[in-house]
């Protein structure tokens, strides 16, 4: 289905932004001046913006991973608030107690970053039951990578979803790294084919390309939305950088890292895909870029500048009540 | 006034509560029960002890879940549906089957509210089975509420008999925070008043069982009735025990420990977890820490011992504390001289 020239200027941004969000944060990690660790999520914009520009924000609900910046972005949550989150800053979203794996926003549908690997997609079943029983028509989507795929808690909430007729879609990215460890020795047997397994549709797409996740999402989702169950999206995704920032790579070749960056970058696919077909020309595309540009410098010397939080928040927050 | 079971106050508090708010679901491994059978779905069992029976013939089966045997799918679907709207309660059958599902309690749903930066409610009760006393094994018979307590973001509740059951399980339900509701399988049957009509009892509100004045006892449980009887024992003799029910481990009452012993001069903890890490050592660490100058003499526990819990019902109770123990441990007690 043809994308309104609004849609493609949404959709371009988003995955603009969640990439220079990332490429910006590795450069400043490496640094030393943001705390913990993190996981970027570039090279995969094409599958979170590819699901959630079909998303409400008030009814649709998303559960994600360590590698949750990009799924954040594309759900609508501030991206000065995640940036001075992931600063530890007390005007971050989540007052600098979540960081980086932790980003929730739950007025925007994100129902968490998730620092354990599968944490999220029995979450995600919660979120379609209060859908189903409140009868809201929302949909809600855990996305899961290749590692978690092999999750005991990701069988559970397949068969779940199956079981009680959630509206869920189950979106596998699959880069082809558990970490360090690769999907090709970890992940026995296919992704999609565990779909069928469960007699829910399943289907496979290619990740740097973001008209392809996003038709496969809008039939996916459409189905959950009008009580049609659960389905499977498995996108074969590339992961420009390591397991985390300053991961040296050292079990990926030379040429496969080449390769990510220069044969399936979506955003460089895409912007072929729309200049020549002249839906989108060259030069707003190049000024999306420019204004993301300057949103990540602000993004970054807000964060920066910040009051951390205050040492009593170290107690505040725990229970609603507590006595 | 009404006199019902411990299983009876539980089912007739979710009952009273599911019919007061639309938003309460129950979800769980048979909790309707019967579903998909070949009997064709009428309710067939209402819990495995049958806590939840009849609910699903009142509410139906969307708000009444039989769920597939997945603790951590039951878990985490309790623990969103909670972050999204609903009031669920779910049933971890057995407390000893967290082990599979534990994650989406402790790393999830306790520390929604602090690592979402306090915006998340996650009003969740998940109700479960604990302890000894039915011979089933070491699989199916442990108080693991001392590991729960320890947990932030948890609040553990552990009523003792049909009143308290009853109060607790409302507060938990109408509660904003993750509550773990232990029913003790010892005691569903033991019956006692309850008012026909709702009420609550807040959290970290000990109740004092029995009044007295040179010894305390604080327990929690099953145990407490155990407590009750070596107090009724005694009660002829010279002197006069007191004792404590915590009802909730998390939060933990411990101005009523404190005064107590302020007044007695000596403690005795009965808990039926297994020793380190306890309950039992909690509050003798806490009461040492705290009230360590009134002590007359050395704090004293009666736990299960640092074992599994075994199947064979002769072993099953040696293990087990019971009112013989703790009246042994009371005189010794009493007849420690500083």
């Amino acid at each position: 289905m043809q994308l309104s020239r609004e849609e493609l200027l949404s959709a371009y941004t988003r995955m603009r932004t969640i990439r220079e969000f990332e490429e910006r944060l590795n450069v400043e990690f490496q640094k030393g001046t943001v705390p913990g660790f993190i996981h970027l999520y570039s090279g995969q914009e094409g599958i979170a913006v590819g699901i959630c520009e079909h998303l409400d924000e008030d009814r649709d609900y998303i559960g994600s991973t360590h590698r949750g910046h990009g799924h954040c972005i594309a759900k609508g949550v501030d991206v000065k608030g995640m940036m001075a989150e992931i600063y530890a800053k007390s005007t971050g979203v989540c007052g600098g107690k979540g960081g980086s794996m932790h980003i929730a926003d739950l007025d925007k549908g994100m129902l968490g970053a998730n620092a354990i690997v599968g944490g999220a997609p029995p979450l995600a079943l919660g979120a379609a039951l209060t859908a189903k029983t409140l009868k809201t028509g929302g949909v809600s989507v855990p996305f899961i990578g290749d590692g978690a795929a092999n999750q005991g808690t990701v069988a559970e909430a397949m068969n779940m979803a199956c079981v009680l007729n959630l509206p869920m879609v189950f979106m596998f990215e699959n880069n082809g790294y558990a970490e360090f460890t690769a999907a090709s020795y970890a992940t026995a047997g296919s992704i999609e084919a565990r779909a069928k397994a469960y007699g829910m549709p399943g289907t496979t797409v290619a990740g740097d390309d973001f008209f392809a996740v996003h038709e496969a999402a809008r039939e996916a989702i459409d189905r959950a939305r009008n009580g049609g169950g659960p389905s499977v999206i498995e996108a074969t995704a590339y992961r420009f950088h390591g397991h985390f920032s300053g991961d040296p790579q050292v079990y990926r070749s030379a040429e496969e890292l080449k390769s990510v960056r220069e044969d399936h970058d979506v955003l460089n696919n895409f912007r072929d895909r729309v200049t020549e077909a002249a839906l989108l020309d060259q030069q707003e595309l190049d000024a999306i870029d420019a204004e993301v540009l300057t949103l990540m410098d602000e993004a970054v010397a807000e964060a920066m500048a910040a009051p951390d939080p205050m040492p009593e928040d170290l107690f505040t927050d725990v229970y609603n009540t507590y006595q | 006034m009404p006199i019902i079971t411990y299983r009876e106050a539980i089912n007739q508090a979710m009952a009273q509560e599911m019919r007061r708010d639309p938003l309460v679901v129950v979800m769980g491994e048979d909790v309707a029960g019967g579903s998909g059978g070949s009997a064709g779905g009428e309710e067939a069992a209402g819990g495995v002890m049958g806590v939840t029976q009849g609910l699903a013939t009142e509410f139906g089966r969307e708000r009444v879940i039989d769920t597939p045997i997945t603790e951590s799918a039951i878990m985490g679907m309790g623990a969103g549906a909670a972050l999204t709207g609903l009031r669920p309660i779910a049933e971890l059958m057995f407390a000893d089957f967290i082990g599979v599902c534990f994650d989406q309690i402790y790393n999830q749903a306790a520390k929604f509210r602090y690592m979402f930066g306090g915006k998340a409610v996650t009003p969740l009760t998940i109700k479960t089975l604990i302890g000894a006393g039915m011979g089933a094994g070491p699989q199916h018979s442990q108080a693991i509420y001392p590991w729960l307590s320890s947990v932030p973001g948890l609040k553990v509740v552990t009523p003792s008999n049909p009143y308290d059951a009853k109060g607790l399980m409302i507060q938990a339900i109408r509660d904003d925070d993750p509550v773990i509701f232990c029913e003790h399988k010892s005691l569903l049957a033991m019956e006692g008043e309850v008012p026909e009509e709702s009420y609550t009892i807040d959290f970290g509100k000990a109740a004092k069982t029995r009044e007295g004045s040179d010894l305390t006892i604080v327990s929690m449980s099953w145990m407490v009735n155990f407590c009750n009887e070596a107090a009724d024992q005694l009660a002829g003799e010279d002197f006069s025990v007191e004792v404590i029910d915590l009802r909730t481990t998390s939060p933990i009452d411990y101005e009523t420990v404190y005064e107590s012993v302020r007044k007695t001069g000596r403690l005795l903890v009965v808990d039926e977890a297994t020793p380190i890490c306890s309950m039992a050592s909690e509050i003798s660490s806490a009461v040492a820490e705290n009230v360590f100058e009134s002590l007359d003499a050395p704090i004293r526990k009666v736990t299960a011992p640092h074992t599994p819990v075994p199947a064979a019902p002769m072993l099953e109770a040696l293990y087990i504390p019971d009112t013989a123990k703790i009246a042994a441990a009371v005189r010794e007690t009493l007849e420690y001289e500083l």
